[in-house]
Protein backbone atom coordinates (compact mmCIF):
# COMPACT_ATOMS: atom_id res chain seq x y z
CA UNK A 1 0.00 0.00 0.00
CA UNK A 2 1.26 3.44 -0.90
CA UNK A 3 2.23 5.83 1.84
CA UNK A 4 -0.38 8.47 2.54
CA UNK A 5 0.54 12.05 3.33
CA UNK A 6 -1.43 14.13 5.75
CA UNK A 7 -2.19 17.37 3.87
CA UNK A 8 -2.62 20.26 6.30
CA UNK A 9 -5.55 22.64 5.77
CA UNK A 10 -5.06 25.91 3.88
CA UNK A 11 -6.92 29.15 4.58
CA UNK A 12 -10.27 28.70 6.34
CA UNK A 13 -11.69 31.59 4.27
CA UNK A 14 -9.53 31.71 1.12
CA UNK A 15 -11.20 34.79 -0.41
CA UNK A 16 -10.77 37.05 2.61
CA UNK A 17 -7.39 35.64 3.64
CA UNK A 18 -5.89 35.96 0.16
CA UNK A 19 -6.94 39.60 -0.01
CA UNK A 20 -5.44 40.40 3.41
CA UNK A 21 -2.18 38.60 2.66
CA UNK A 22 -1.93 40.32 -0.74
CA UNK A 23 -2.40 43.74 0.86
CA UNK A 24 0.35 42.93 3.37
CA UNK A 25 2.72 41.99 0.53
CA UNK A 26 1.65 44.96 -1.58
CA UNK A 27 2.35 47.26 1.34
CA UNK A 28 5.71 45.57 1.95
CA UNK A 29 6.66 45.81 -1.74
CA UNK A 30 5.54 49.47 -1.91
CA UNK A 31 7.48 50.46 1.21
CA UNK A 32 10.65 48.34 1.17
CA UNK A 33 11.93 47.48 4.62
CA UNK A 34 8.64 48.15 6.42
CA UNK A 35 7.58 45.01 8.25
CA UNK A 36 4.07 43.68 7.87
CA UNK A 37 2.38 40.85 9.73
CA UNK A 38 0.44 37.88 8.38
CA UNK A 39 -2.45 37.21 10.78
CA UNK A 40 -3.84 34.07 9.18
CA UNK A 41 -4.14 31.00 11.38
CA UNK A 42 -2.66 28.17 9.38
CA UNK A 43 -0.23 25.46 10.40
CA UNK A 44 1.77 24.67 7.27
CA UNK A 45 4.03 21.61 7.23
CA UNK A 46 7.56 22.32 8.50
CA UNK A 47 9.87 23.84 7.47
CA UNK A 48 7.44 26.11 5.60
CA UNK A 49 6.76 29.20 7.72
CA UNK A 50 3.30 30.70 8.17
CA UNK A 51 4.43 33.77 6.23
CA UNK A 52 5.85 31.88 3.23
CA UNK A 53 2.93 29.44 3.11
CA UNK A 54 0.39 32.29 3.29
CA UNK A 55 2.12 34.15 0.46
CA UNK A 56 1.96 31.09 -1.77
CA UNK A 57 -1.64 30.27 -0.86
CA UNK A 58 -2.57 33.86 -1.78
CA UNK A 59 -0.52 34.29 -4.95
CA UNK A 60 0.55 30.97 -6.48
CA UNK A 61 -1.55 28.81 -8.80
CA UNK A 62 -1.25 26.63 -11.91
CA UNK A 63 0.28 29.56 -13.83
CA UNK A 64 3.25 29.93 -11.47
CA UNK A 65 5.98 27.28 -11.36
CA UNK A 66 7.43 26.97 -7.85
CA UNK A 67 10.97 26.16 -6.90
CA UNK A 68 11.59 24.94 -3.38
CA UNK A 69 15.08 24.75 -1.90
CA UNK A 70 16.05 21.10 -1.18
CA UNK A 71 15.70 21.51 2.61
CA UNK A 72 12.17 22.88 2.15
CA UNK A 73 10.99 20.43 -0.51
CA UNK A 74 9.76 17.58 1.68
CA UNK A 75 6.94 15.22 0.68
CA UNK A 76 4.64 17.09 3.09
CA UNK A 77 5.41 20.61 1.80
CA UNK A 78 5.29 19.49 -1.83
CA UNK A 79 1.92 17.81 -1.29
CA UNK A 80 0.59 20.84 0.61
CA UNK A 81 1.53 23.29 -2.16
CA UNK A 82 0.49 21.00 -5.01
CA UNK A 83 -2.90 20.44 -3.42
CA UNK A 84 -3.75 23.99 -2.31
CA UNK A 85 -2.05 26.05 -5.01
CA UNK A 86 -2.03 23.60 -7.90
CA UNK A 87 1.39 24.92 -8.84
CA UNK A 88 3.86 22.79 -10.77
CA UNK A 89 7.08 22.24 -8.80
CA UNK A 90 10.19 22.83 -10.86
CA UNK A 91 13.77 21.67 -10.34
CA UNK A 92 15.15 24.69 -12.17
CA UNK A 93 15.15 27.95 -10.15
CA UNK A 94 15.61 29.78 -13.46
CA UNK A 95 12.08 28.94 -14.56
CA UNK A 96 10.29 29.60 -11.26
CA UNK A 97 7.76 32.40 -10.80
CA UNK A 98 8.09 31.96 -7.03
CA UNK A 99 10.95 30.36 -5.13
CA UNK A 100 11.23 29.55 -1.43
CA UNK A 101 14.62 29.22 0.23
CA UNK A 102 16.16 29.39 3.69
CA UNK A 103 18.32 32.42 4.42
CA UNK A 104 21.44 30.57 5.56
CA UNK A 105 21.50 28.38 2.44
CA UNK A 106 20.06 30.84 -0.11
CA UNK A 107 21.39 29.92 -3.58
CA UNK A 108 23.30 32.51 -5.61
CA UNK A 109 20.81 35.18 -6.69
CA UNK A 110 21.82 34.96 -10.35
CA UNK A 111 20.51 31.40 -10.53
CA UNK A 112 16.93 32.67 -10.54
CA UNK A 113 15.14 34.14 -13.53
CA UNK A 114 15.91 37.85 -13.91
CA UNK A 115 13.41 38.29 -16.74
CA UNK A 116 14.07 40.12 -19.96
CA UNK A 117 14.66 43.81 -20.70
CA UNK A 118 11.44 43.80 -22.73
CA UNK A 119 9.54 41.61 -20.22
CA UNK A 120 11.02 42.39 -16.79
CA UNK A 121 7.90 41.09 -14.98
CA UNK A 122 8.86 37.50 -15.81
CA UNK A 123 11.57 37.40 -13.13
CA UNK A 124 11.39 35.17 -10.05
CA UNK A 125 9.98 36.46 -6.77
CA UNK A 126 12.21 34.81 -4.16
CA UNK A 127 10.73 34.19 -0.71
CA UNK A 128 13.51 33.89 1.87
CA UNK A 129 12.80 32.37 5.27
CA UNK A 130 14.84 34.07 8.00
CA UNK A 131 15.18 33.71 11.76
CA UNK A 132 14.33 37.31 12.54
CA UNK A 133 13.38 40.64 10.97
CA UNK A 134 13.61 43.90 12.90
CA UNK A 135 12.93 47.45 11.82
CA UNK A 136 15.00 50.47 12.80
CA UNK A 137 18.58 49.17 12.70
CA UNK A 138 20.92 47.13 10.52
CA UNK A 139 20.79 47.55 6.74
CA UNK A 140 20.11 50.98 5.25
CA UNK A 141 17.60 50.88 2.42
CA UNK A 142 16.94 53.58 -0.17
CA UNK A 143 14.97 53.73 -3.39
CA UNK A 144 11.38 54.01 -4.65
CA UNK A 145 8.85 53.58 -1.84
CA UNK A 146 11.20 55.05 0.76
CA UNK A 147 10.91 58.73 1.74
CA UNK A 148 14.50 59.09 3.00
CA UNK A 149 15.81 55.76 4.24
CA UNK A 150 14.51 52.66 6.02
CA UNK A 151 16.54 50.48 8.37
CA UNK A 152 16.06 46.72 8.46
CA UNK A 153 17.94 44.11 10.47
CA UNK A 154 17.93 40.53 9.19
CA UNK A 155 19.07 37.46 11.12
CA UNK A 156 19.76 34.12 9.49
CA UNK A 157 20.97 35.23 6.08
CA UNK A 158 24.15 33.75 4.60
CA UNK A 159 27.17 35.98 3.94
CA UNK A 160 27.72 37.60 0.59
CA UNK A 161 24.09 38.24 -0.38
CA UNK A 162 24.32 42.03 -0.50
CA UNK A 163 27.04 42.31 -3.16
CA UNK A 164 24.90 39.92 -5.25
CA UNK A 165 21.90 42.15 -4.54
CA UNK A 166 23.78 45.20 -5.81
CA UNK A 167 24.64 43.28 -8.99
CA UNK A 168 20.95 42.35 -9.31
CA UNK A 169 19.99 46.03 -9.01
CA UNK A 170 22.43 46.93 -11.80
CA UNK A 171 20.45 44.73 -14.19
CA UNK A 172 17.39 47.00 -13.94
CA UNK A 173 14.77 46.68 -15.37
CA UNK A 174 15.66 43.00 -15.10
CA UNK A 175 16.18 41.47 -11.69
CA UNK A 176 14.63 39.31 -9.00
CA UNK A 177 12.48 40.65 -6.18
CA UNK A 178 12.88 39.42 -2.60
CA UNK A 179 10.25 38.84 0.05
CA UNK A 180 11.86 38.27 3.44
CA UNK A 181 9.84 36.22 5.91
CA UNK A 182 10.44 35.52 9.61
CA UNK A 183 7.54 33.36 10.79
CA UNK A 184 4.59 35.79 10.45
CA UNK A 185 6.62 38.91 9.71
CA UNK A 186 7.31 39.95 6.14
CA UNK A 187 9.35 42.65 4.43
CA UNK A 188 10.05 43.02 0.74
CA UNK A 189 12.96 44.26 -1.34
CA UNK A 190 11.93 45.01 -4.92
CA UNK A 191 14.84 45.12 -7.39
CA UNK A 192 14.89 48.94 -7.13
CA UNK A 193 15.92 48.96 -3.46
CA UNK A 194 19.56 49.84 -2.78
CA UNK A 195 20.99 48.15 0.32
CA UNK A 196 23.92 49.56 2.29
CA UNK A 197 25.51 47.38 4.99
CA UNK A 198 27.02 48.82 8.20
CA UNK A 199 30.63 48.87 7.06
CA UNK B 1 -24.45 83.22 7.91
CA UNK B 2 -24.02 82.62 4.18
CA UNK B 3 -25.73 79.68 2.57
CA UNK B 4 -23.52 77.16 0.84
CA UNK B 5 -24.01 77.40 -2.92
CA UNK B 6 -24.44 73.97 -4.51
CA UNK B 7 -21.72 72.90 -6.91
CA UNK B 8 -23.06 73.07 -10.48
CA UNK B 9 -22.31 69.41 -11.11
CA UNK B 10 -23.87 68.27 -7.82
CA UNK B 11 -26.82 65.94 -8.12
CA UNK B 12 -29.51 65.87 -5.46
CA UNK B 13 -30.08 62.13 -5.74
CA UNK B 14 -28.98 60.26 -2.66
CA UNK B 15 -27.38 56.88 -2.89
CA UNK B 16 -29.09 54.26 -0.83
CA UNK B 17 -26.73 52.13 1.20
CA UNK B 18 -26.43 48.89 -0.70
CA UNK B 19 -26.37 45.47 0.81
CA UNK B 20 -23.93 43.07 -0.84
CA UNK B 21 -25.75 41.03 -3.45
CA UNK B 22 -25.60 37.25 -3.41
CA UNK B 23 -24.28 35.04 -6.17
CA UNK B 24 -21.03 36.83 -7.05
CA UNK B 25 -17.58 36.35 -5.61
CA UNK B 26 -16.34 39.12 -3.33
CA UNK B 27 -15.61 42.17 -5.54
CA UNK B 28 -17.01 40.38 -8.63
CA UNK B 29 -13.83 38.82 -10.06
CA UNK B 30 -13.05 35.15 -9.53
CA UNK B 31 -10.07 34.24 -7.35
CA UNK B 32 -7.81 33.04 -10.16
CA UNK B 33 -8.27 36.34 -11.97
CA UNK B 34 -7.56 38.29 -8.79
CA UNK B 35 -4.36 36.31 -8.19
CA UNK B 36 -3.21 37.02 -11.75
CA UNK B 37 -3.93 40.74 -11.34
CA UNK B 38 -2.31 40.81 -7.90
CA UNK B 39 0.88 39.26 -9.28
CA UNK B 40 0.89 41.84 -12.08
CA UNK B 41 0.45 44.65 -9.54
CA UNK B 42 3.38 43.41 -7.43
CA UNK B 43 5.67 43.30 -10.46
CA UNK B 44 4.39 46.72 -11.56
CA UNK B 45 5.43 48.14 -8.17
CA UNK B 46 8.84 46.46 -8.49
CA UNK B 47 9.44 48.04 -11.94
CA UNK B 48 8.04 51.58 -11.55
CA UNK B 49 6.46 52.93 -14.73
CA UNK B 50 6.73 49.67 -16.71
CA UNK B 51 3.46 48.39 -18.21
CA UNK B 52 2.81 44.82 -17.09
CA UNK B 53 0.50 42.86 -19.45
CA UNK B 54 -2.44 41.14 -17.75
CA UNK B 55 -5.42 39.04 -18.80
CA UNK B 56 -8.06 41.74 -18.72
CA UNK B 57 -11.52 40.29 -18.20
CA UNK B 58 -14.88 41.09 -19.68
CA UNK B 59 -16.56 43.41 -17.18
CA UNK B 60 -20.23 44.32 -16.92
CA UNK B 61 -19.59 47.70 -18.50
CA UNK B 62 -17.93 48.69 -21.77
CA UNK B 63 -14.25 49.42 -22.35
CA UNK B 64 -13.63 53.10 -21.83
CA UNK B 65 -15.77 53.17 -18.70
CA UNK B 66 -12.96 52.27 -16.37
CA UNK B 67 -12.70 48.50 -16.74
CA UNK B 68 -8.96 48.58 -16.04
CA UNK B 69 -9.32 50.66 -12.90
CA UNK B 70 -12.22 48.48 -11.74
CA UNK B 71 -10.19 45.29 -12.13
CA UNK B 72 -7.27 46.79 -10.20
CA UNK B 73 -9.62 48.02 -7.47
CA UNK B 74 -11.36 44.61 -7.34
CA UNK B 75 -8.02 42.86 -6.82
CA UNK B 76 -6.91 45.28 -4.09
CA UNK B 77 -10.09 46.06 -2.14
CA UNK B 78 -11.06 44.34 1.12
CA UNK B 79 -14.10 44.51 3.39
CA UNK B 80 -12.44 47.12 5.63
CA UNK B 81 -11.71 49.58 2.82
CA UNK B 82 -13.59 52.80 2.14
CA UNK B 83 -13.88 53.59 -1.55
CA UNK B 84 -14.10 56.97 -3.25
CA UNK B 85 -14.59 57.21 -7.02
CA UNK B 86 -14.17 60.40 -9.01
CA UNK B 87 -14.66 61.28 -12.64
CA UNK B 88 -13.17 64.62 -13.76
CA UNK B 89 -12.87 65.53 -10.07
CA UNK B 90 -16.52 64.97 -9.23
CA UNK B 91 -18.05 62.17 -7.15
CA UNK B 92 -21.52 62.42 -8.62
CA UNK B 93 -21.05 61.95 -12.35
CA UNK B 94 -22.51 58.82 -13.98
CA UNK B 95 -19.26 56.86 -14.25
CA UNK B 96 -18.25 57.55 -10.65
CA UNK B 97 -21.68 56.79 -9.20
CA UNK B 98 -21.94 53.51 -11.08
CA UNK B 99 -18.48 52.26 -10.14
CA UNK B 100 -19.08 53.17 -6.49
CA UNK B 101 -22.40 51.29 -6.54
CA UNK B 102 -20.74 48.33 -8.28
CA UNK B 103 -18.35 47.86 -5.38
CA UNK B 104 -20.98 48.62 -2.74
CA UNK B 105 -23.04 45.81 -4.28
CA UNK B 106 -20.36 43.24 -5.05
CA UNK B 107 -17.97 43.85 -2.14
CA UNK B 108 -20.28 45.44 0.43
CA UNK B 109 -17.64 48.08 1.14
CA UNK B 110 -18.21 51.52 2.60
CA UNK B 111 -18.10 54.35 0.09
CA UNK B 112 -17.44 58.03 0.61
CA UNK B 113 -17.04 61.22 -1.35
CA UNK B 114 -14.61 62.70 1.16
CA UNK B 115 -10.99 62.39 0.05
CA UNK B 116 -9.67 62.22 3.62
CA UNK B 117 -12.00 59.32 4.57
CA UNK B 118 -11.09 57.07 1.62
CA UNK B 119 -8.54 54.25 1.75
CA UNK B 120 -8.85 53.57 -2.00
CA UNK B 121 -9.62 56.31 -4.53
CA UNK B 122 -10.41 55.27 -8.09
CA UNK B 123 -10.08 58.16 -10.48
CA UNK B 124 -10.72 59.17 -14.04
CA UNK B 125 -8.92 62.31 -15.25
CA UNK B 126 -7.99 64.00 -11.95
CA UNK B 127 -5.87 63.72 -8.82
CA UNK B 128 -7.67 65.12 -5.75
CA UNK B 129 -6.51 68.56 -4.61
CA UNK B 130 -6.25 67.37 -0.98
CA UNK B 131 -2.79 65.78 -0.60
CA UNK B 132 -2.99 62.00 -0.26
CA UNK B 133 -1.40 60.06 2.60
CA UNK B 134 0.55 56.83 3.08
CA UNK B 135 -2.67 55.07 4.08
CA UNK B 136 -4.31 55.63 0.70
CA UNK B 137 -4.08 53.96 -2.71
CA UNK B 138 -4.90 55.92 -5.87
CA UNK B 139 -6.20 53.80 -8.79
CA UNK B 140 -6.23 55.46 -12.21
CA UNK B 141 -8.47 54.47 -15.11
CA UNK B 142 -6.27 54.54 -18.20
CA UNK B 143 -7.47 54.54 -21.84
CA UNK B 144 -4.09 54.41 -23.66
CA UNK B 145 -1.26 53.24 -21.38
CA UNK B 146 1.48 53.51 -24.00
CA UNK B 147 2.94 57.05 -24.03
CA UNK B 148 4.71 56.35 -27.34
CA UNK B 149 1.61 54.98 -29.13
CA UNK B 150 0.80 58.23 -30.99
CA UNK B 151 4.37 58.26 -32.30
CA UNK B 152 4.85 54.53 -32.98
CA UNK B 153 1.76 52.39 -33.56
CA UNK B 154 3.52 49.01 -33.35
CA UNK B 155 3.57 47.39 -29.90
CA UNK B 156 6.61 45.30 -30.91
CA UNK B 157 8.53 48.54 -31.53
CA UNK B 158 7.40 50.49 -28.45
CA UNK B 159 8.29 47.49 -26.28
CA UNK B 160 11.83 47.57 -27.71
CA UNK B 161 12.03 51.33 -27.23
CA UNK B 162 11.15 50.96 -23.53
CA UNK B 163 13.59 48.06 -23.14
CA UNK B 164 16.42 50.07 -24.70
CA UNK B 165 15.39 53.32 -22.98
CA UNK B 166 15.13 54.82 -26.44
CA UNK B 167 12.93 57.86 -25.94
CA UNK B 168 14.39 60.22 -28.53
CA UNK B 169 11.19 60.16 -30.58
CA UNK B 170 9.22 61.54 -27.60
CA UNK B 171 11.63 64.44 -27.15
CA UNK B 172 11.49 65.15 -30.88
CA UNK B 173 7.70 65.27 -30.68
CA UNK B 174 7.81 67.76 -27.81
CA UNK B 175 10.45 69.78 -29.66
CA UNK B 176 8.27 69.89 -32.78
CA UNK B 177 5.56 71.49 -30.64
CA UNK B 178 8.00 74.20 -29.59
CA UNK B 179 9.18 74.72 -33.17
CA UNK B 180 5.59 75.07 -34.44
CA UNK B 181 3.81 76.80 -31.58
CA UNK B 182 6.54 78.19 -29.36
CA UNK B 183 5.60 75.94 -26.43
CA UNK B 184 4.74 72.34 -25.58
CA UNK B 185 1.03 72.21 -26.35
CA UNK B 186 0.03 69.02 -24.53
CA UNK B 187 -2.33 69.97 -21.74
CA UNK B 188 -3.34 66.50 -20.53
CA UNK B 189 -1.75 63.04 -20.50
CA UNK B 190 1.54 64.93 -20.41
CA UNK B 191 4.34 62.32 -20.48
CA UNK B 192 6.42 61.76 -17.36
CA UNK B 193 9.61 59.88 -16.55
CA UNK B 194 9.40 57.60 -13.52
CA UNK B 195 12.42 57.15 -11.25
CA UNK B 196 14.69 58.33 -14.08
CA UNK B 197 13.90 55.31 -16.27
CA UNK B 198 10.52 54.58 -17.86
CA UNK B 199 8.56 57.18 -19.80
CA UNK B 200 4.95 56.74 -18.64
CA UNK B 201 1.51 58.03 -19.58
CA UNK B 202 -0.03 59.58 -16.46
CA UNK B 203 -3.51 58.90 -17.97
CA UNK B 204 -5.57 61.88 -19.21
CA UNK B 205 -5.14 63.99 -16.08
CA UNK B 206 -4.50 67.69 -16.75
CA UNK B 207 -0.80 68.53 -16.62
CA UNK B 208 -1.82 70.66 -13.62
CA UNK B 209 -1.91 67.36 -11.66
CA UNK B 210 1.48 66.03 -12.83
CA UNK B 211 3.47 67.62 -9.97
CA UNK B 212 1.20 65.85 -7.45
CA UNK B 213 2.47 62.47 -8.71
CA UNK B 214 6.06 63.31 -7.79
CA UNK B 215 7.06 61.68 -4.49
CA UNK B 216 3.41 61.17 -3.53
CA UNK B 217 3.12 59.35 -0.16
CA UNK B 218 0.27 57.19 -1.54
CA UNK B 219 0.76 54.19 -3.83
CA UNK B 220 -0.41 54.92 -7.40
CA UNK B 221 -1.78 52.06 -9.52
CA UNK B 222 -2.87 52.33 -13.15
CA UNK B 223 -5.23 49.95 -14.96
CA UNK B 224 -5.96 49.89 -18.70
CA UNK B 225 -8.70 47.32 -19.42
CA UNK B 226 -8.95 47.43 -23.20
CA UNK B 227 -5.16 47.61 -23.63
CA UNK B 228 -4.61 44.99 -20.90
CA UNK B 229 -1.85 46.77 -18.99
CA UNK B 230 -1.20 47.52 -15.33
CA UNK B 231 1.52 49.87 -14.10
CA UNK B 232 2.44 51.58 -10.88
CA UNK B 233 4.33 54.35 -9.18
CA UNK B 234 5.48 53.38 -5.66
CA UNK B 235 5.24 55.98 -2.86
CA UNK B 236 7.95 58.65 -2.69
CA UNK B 237 9.10 57.96 -6.24
CA UNK B 238 10.38 60.66 -8.55
CA UNK B 239 7.93 61.48 -11.35
CA UNK B 240 9.30 64.13 -13.67
CA UNK B 241 7.34 65.76 -16.49
CA UNK B 242 9.41 65.78 -19.68
CA UNK B 243 10.70 69.20 -20.68
CA UNK B 244 13.73 71.10 -21.96
CA UNK B 245 16.14 73.34 -20.04
CA UNK B 246 15.03 76.39 -22.01
CA UNK B 247 11.36 75.33 -22.03
CA UNK B 248 10.73 74.10 -18.49
CA UNK B 249 7.49 72.28 -17.62
CA UNK B 250 4.73 74.62 -16.47
CA UNK B 251 1.21 73.99 -15.19
CA UNK B 252 -1.94 75.84 -16.16
CA UNK B 253 -2.88 78.96 -14.21
CA UNK B 254 -6.10 80.94 -14.12
CA UNK B 255 -6.71 84.63 -13.64
CA UNK B 256 -9.98 83.73 -11.88
CA UNK B 257 -10.57 82.07 -8.54
CA UNK B 258 -13.31 79.51 -7.92
CA UNK B 259 -16.64 81.38 -7.97
CA UNK B 260 -18.00 79.23 -5.16
CA UNK B 261 -15.16 78.76 -2.68
CA UNK B 262 -12.66 81.36 -3.85
CA UNK B 263 -9.84 78.81 -4.20
CA UNK B 264 -6.91 80.16 -6.18
CA UNK B 265 -4.88 76.97 -6.02
CA UNK B 266 -7.20 74.39 -7.54
CA UNK B 267 -7.92 73.20 -11.07
CA UNK B 268 -10.89 75.17 -12.40
CA UNK B 269 -13.64 74.09 -14.78
CA UNK B 270 -15.26 76.66 -17.03
CA UNK B 271 -19.06 76.45 -16.74
CA UNK B 272 -21.36 78.23 -19.21
CA UNK B 273 -24.30 79.57 -17.20
CA UNK B 274 -26.65 81.13 -19.79
CA UNK B 275 -27.44 81.35 -23.50
CA UNK B 276 -25.28 84.46 -23.87
CA UNK B 277 -22.16 82.43 -23.14
CA UNK B 278 -21.60 83.94 -19.72
CA UNK B 279 -19.21 81.74 -17.83
CA UNK B 280 -18.08 81.04 -14.31
CA UNK B 281 -15.09 79.11 -13.02
CA UNK B 282 -15.49 76.48 -10.33
CA UNK B 283 -13.26 73.85 -8.74
CA UNK B 284 -13.18 70.61 -10.71
CA UNK B 285 -12.63 68.73 -7.42
CA UNK B 286 -16.13 68.88 -5.95
CA UNK B 287 -15.10 67.51 -2.54
CA UNK B 288 -12.29 70.06 -2.16
CA UNK B 289 -14.70 72.85 -3.10
CA UNK B 290 -17.33 71.67 -0.63
CA UNK B 291 -14.78 71.34 2.19
CA UNK B 292 -13.63 74.88 1.59
CA UNK B 293 -17.18 76.23 1.51
CA UNK B 294 -18.04 74.35 4.70
CA UNK B 295 -14.97 75.91 6.28
CA UNK B 296 -16.41 79.32 5.46
CA UNK B 297 -14.56 80.22 2.27
CA UNK B 298 -16.74 82.12 -0.18
CA UNK B 299 -16.08 82.99 -3.83
CA UNK B 300 -17.48 85.95 -5.71
CA UNK B 301 -20.49 83.88 -6.75
CA UNK B 302 -19.91 84.11 -10.49
CA UNK B 303 -20.97 86.66 -13.11
CA UNK B 304 -24.72 86.75 -12.37
CA UNK B 305 -24.57 86.87 -8.61
CA UNK B 306 -23.96 90.56 -8.07
CA UNK B 307 -21.05 89.94 -5.75
CA UNK B 308 -20.30 87.59 -2.87
CA UNK B 309 -23.25 85.72 -1.43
Amino acid sequence: MADTIDIRPGFADPVAASQKVFRAVLDAMSRPGRIGTIDETIEPPAPLSVGAASLLLALADHDTPLWLAPEIRTPATAAFLRFHCGSPLTDDPGEAAFAVATGDSLPALDGFSVGDDAWPETSTTVIVQLDELTEGSGLTLTGPGIATEHRLAVTGLRDGVWPEWTANGALFPRGIDLVLVADRRIAALPRTTAVRTED
Amino acid sequence: MSTVIPHPTASTATEATQARIEGYNFAYLDEQTKRMIRRAILKAVAVPGYQVPFGSREMPLPYGWGTGGIQVTAAVIGPDDTLKVIDQGADDTTNAVNIRRFFAKTAGVATTDRTVDASIIQTRHRIPETPLTEDQILVYQVPIPEPLRQLEPRESETRKMHALEEYGVMHVSLYEDIAKFGRITRSYNYPVRVNGRYVMAPSPIPKFDNPKMDRMPALQLFGAGREKRIYAVPPYTEVKSLDFEDHPFEVETWEENCALCGAGDSYLDEVIVDDQGTKMYVCSDSDYCRERREAGHVGDGGPNSGGPQ
